[in-house]
């Protein structure tokens, strides 16, 4: 048994909270009576209507098409009749066009299927097509389409594969349960993305507290293929692509740059699953795991959601305190905050979170930075949060950008849960990368 | 589901707990021990010094926070580690309005001129020190005996001197372990220093319990350890060094650990954070720096004692210290394969 010994520089130890639903097994979670699907479900063009107000649609059928290369199609969670075509709201808080959709009383689980990707038979484009087909974005929480992400660009070439089951947010469990689950079809998924990217070898890295995973992966490897399974250490940010590669390689990601730069590619493994699952059939995406957890959650559990399900209708199923007053989609490190309960879940939900009135932070004082460097001694890409919550502060976004490194910062949060000034230093980051990302433009 | 407000906030959603308040609290409490033998060594005269430094910076900083129409920050401790350091480092005897003048300036110009909280070049308490040292450089090298009998019995005439009249300087001041070393050549047991039975100012003279307040403050984590020890073996190897090559003309290096305001100084002063440098390799050449100039400044120096001067020097470089030495970013200077 080999097991890494390296992880990345600095990173934070949060409570992980996990314990209260890695046990639960996942379950099937039931229809709403209106689905609601807006059409901007990823990162890249929002996908382009085919179907029309008052269509009959079926499950598994195209509902929008993919807009363009960096696009996926929308495929239909449920049979039913599509109510009206109109905008519905999204978790950034802006509108979007989205389709409501009516289930059918008796709505089976037939699904209608595509082509289907034969991995034998498939080239390395013809999977990437399906993947793109099947509607497959970055199930982690970036909803990046995964199709795009496993594009070798031309000159560079791929040697490892990595599949991401680090799952370090606080409070999620959803990549535990599906590595429990579901190894069958990651180990086809694997064999899928190992074609398409023509990687030699594959690395399954998983976190020191999801060992019991890590056993039975190993225990059901396929026999002549070259998949090892790596445990690194607890910390956070572990799971961030750049992080993970350090850990497993042993090497850097150039700054700015992107892991083909070190010949890797890292799938989280919920996306590697359903790859596994739906391109032997020609299917599309049509629900995923979530892990629903928190103080003010009832039944806290792993929950198979249709997209499109309505928030509000997740939160009464599973039940939630009358206290409730935060709601995080995805973890409490980088979740965002739900303003509206009447957004749905969309494919790049991980989790969602609730907090009660106890757990939330009563606007804590924000002191001036004491320069304790605690920061510092967090930030895993070894920025400097102070000096750049300083600069920030006096707008001085070109030199934060140019000598400081800002747009290297991912907004993982490890500098502002350390800060004792409790600034907000992830806020003041977030801000400024869009103003030196708006003034480039201009 | 009933409607109700959802509260809305940005990630992280979590956080370690820590506050200003808690560190500055703490560090208060690692002052304790310190402050609690200087007044068994010293008696109500040091309890008067102590007590008048931490009113006096808690009342400036109040006053001034109002007159600039802010919020008073007196809640945040910071002011009593001000206070406390300040008078920590006075002698027992020392007139209290004076004492008194030594907070105003510690805070008015250590903290206020610079912005207050956070933005402070220097400890504050060192200003205050340095001030008071210029205004008043008698009083301020009259010490007095540790231990003395009637401690606790009558106040030195001195302490509760007029303000502005020339305070009686009586026959009951005694010369410094470095004064002594300095101008009579005299070396006092490195024991005797470490314990604090040797004359000096209120703090500066028990080792052992400024040590145990550091190791406190490291096992909470409130503080950097790499700057006292830094700090210290630099002034360890280099005096030791030059014990090495004539141990007639310097003093041992255990002398030098132990005696003046080195050890409060090194453990209290020069760590605070906001006037030291934020990377470890950073304020390890800081604490380098300020150990060599300690070492320099009572050698050849004219002054018996250097540690204030070298903190000072210490604070003022320490910006570009951070400037020079910065963490290599993730996925910099590395070249592309
Ligand atoms: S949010 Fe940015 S600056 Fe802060 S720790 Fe993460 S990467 Fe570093
Ligand atoms: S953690 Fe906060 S207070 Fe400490 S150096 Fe960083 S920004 Fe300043």
């Amino acid at each position: 048994m080999k097991t890494a010994k390296q992880t990345f520089k600095h990173g934070i130890h949060p409570p992980e909270n996990k314990e209260e639903t890695n046990g639960l097994p996942i379950r099937q979670f039931s229809f709403a009576p209106l689905i609601i699907l807006p059409l901007a479900q990823h990162i890249g063009a929002p996908s382009k209507l085919v179907i029309r107000e008052g269509q009959e649609v079926v499950r598994g059928q195209i509902l929008a098409e993919s807009d363009g290369y960096l696009s996926v199609p929308l495929h239909a969670p449920v049979s039913g009749l599509v109510k009206k075509i109109a905008y519905v709201p999204t978790i950034s808080g802006k509108m979007t066009t989205g389709i409501y959709l009516e289930p059918f009383p008796s709505s089976t689980q037939e699904t209608l299927e595509g082509e289907a990707i034969d991995i034998d038979s498939a080239s390395p484009e013809e999977i990437l097509i399906g993947i793109q087909q099947a509607g497959i974005v970055g199930l982690g929480g970036a909803a990046f389409p995964t199709h795009a992400k496993l594009k070798i660009p031309d000159g560079k070439h791929c040697d490892t594969l990595i599949i991401n089951g680090i799952e370090c947010e606080p409070y999620l469990t959803t990549d535990h349960r599906v590595m429990l689950e579901q190894s069958d079809d990651i180990f086809l998924g694997i064999k899928y993305l190992m074609k398409a990217t023509g990687a030699k070898r594959t690395i399954i890295g998983i976190e020191a507290n999801k060992q019991d995973a890590a056993d039975l992966l190993r225990e059901r490897l396929p026999k002549n293929e070259a998949i090892s399974v790596e445990v690194v250490p607890v910390k956070y940010p572990q799971g961030a692509e750049k992080m993970l590669i350090t850990a497993l390689l042993g090497k850097e990601v150039p700054s700015r740059g992107l892991p083909i730069d070190v010949n890797a590619v890292v799938v989280n493994v919920a996306t590697t699953a359903e790859i596994g699952r739906l391109l032997p059939h020609g299917r599309g995406i049509q629900e995923r795991v979530i892990t629903i957890t928190g103080p003010g959650v009832k039944k806290k559990g792993n929950y198979l959601i249709p997209i499109g399900t309505p928030l509000r209708y997740v939160l009464e199923q599973v039940g939630v305190d009358e206290s409730v007053s935060e709601v995080y989609m995805g973890g409490p490190m980088m979740g965002v905050a739900v303003a509206n309960l009447d957004i749905s879940i969309v494919k790049g939900t991980s989790g969602i979170v609730v907090f009660n009135k106890e757990q939330i932070e009563q606007a804590p004082q924000v002191y001036p930075c004491i320069k304790c460097g605690a920061c510092v001694d967090a930030c895993p890409l070894s920025l400097n949060p102070s000096k750049l919550g300083i600069l920030a502060k006096f707008e001085s976004y070109e030199k934060m950008a140019e000598e400081y490194h800002l747009m290297d910062c991912f907004e993982c949060g490890s500098c502002s849960y350390v800060c004792p000034s409790h600034i907000p230093l992830v806020q003041y980051f977030r801000l400024s990368k869009s103003i030196v990302r708006k003034r480039k433009v201009a | 589901m009933k409607k109700q407000t959802l509260h809305i906030s940005t990630s992280p959603h979590l956080a370690q707990g820590t506050s200003v308040e808690v560190i500055m609290r703490n560090v208060v409490i690692a002052l304790m021990p310190a402050a609690l033998f200087s007044i068994y060594a010293f008696g109500w005269n040091a309890a008067l010094v102590l007590i008048t430094a931490v009113v006096s910076c808690l009342l400036t900083e109040h006053i001034l926070c109002r007159l600039a129409n802010k919020r008073s920050t007196v809640s945040d401790w910071s002011a009593i580690i001000t206070g406390l350091l300040l008078g920590l480092t006075l002698p027992p005897i020392f007139p209290l309005w004076m004492t008194f003048l030594g907070g105003v300036f510690a805070i008015g110009m250590g903290k206020f001129l610079f912005g207050g909280l956070g933005y402070n070049v220097f400890n504050p308490a060192l200003v205050g020190r340095a001030v008071l040292q210029g205004a008043f450089p008698v009083a301020i090298t009259t010490w007095y005996a540790s231990f003395s009998a009637e401690r606790f019995t009558t106040l030195h005439s001195a302490v509760l001197a007029v303000p502005f009249m020339e305070p009686v300087i009586d026959g009951t001041s005694g010369a410094t372990p470095l004064s002594a070393f300095k101008f009579d050549g005299i070396t006092s047991e490195a024991s005797d220093l470490a314990l604090g039975l040797v004359s000096g100012s209120t703090g500066e003279t028990s080792s052992v319990f400024i040590l145990l307040g550091g190791l406190y403050l490291v096992w909470r984590n409130f503080m950097n350890w790499r700057i006292p020890v830094a700090i210290l073996a630099t002034v360890f190897v280099f005096s030791g060094i030059l014990y090495w090559i004539d141990p007639i003309e310097y003093p041992s290096p255990l002398f030098m650990l132990f005696s003046g305001g080195l050890m409060l100084g090194a453990v209290f002063m020069a760590t605070d954070m906001v006037a030291s440098p934020i990377t470890s390799w950073g304020v390890i050449i800081y604490g380098i720096i300020i150990g060599a100039l300690v070492v320099i400044i009572r050698l050849w120096g004219g002054l018996p004692e250097g540690v204030m001067y070298a903190i000072l020097l210490g604070n003022a470089i320490s910006p570009h210290i951070d400037r020079l030495v910065r963490y290599r970013v993730y996925g910099t200077s590395l070249k592309t394969s």
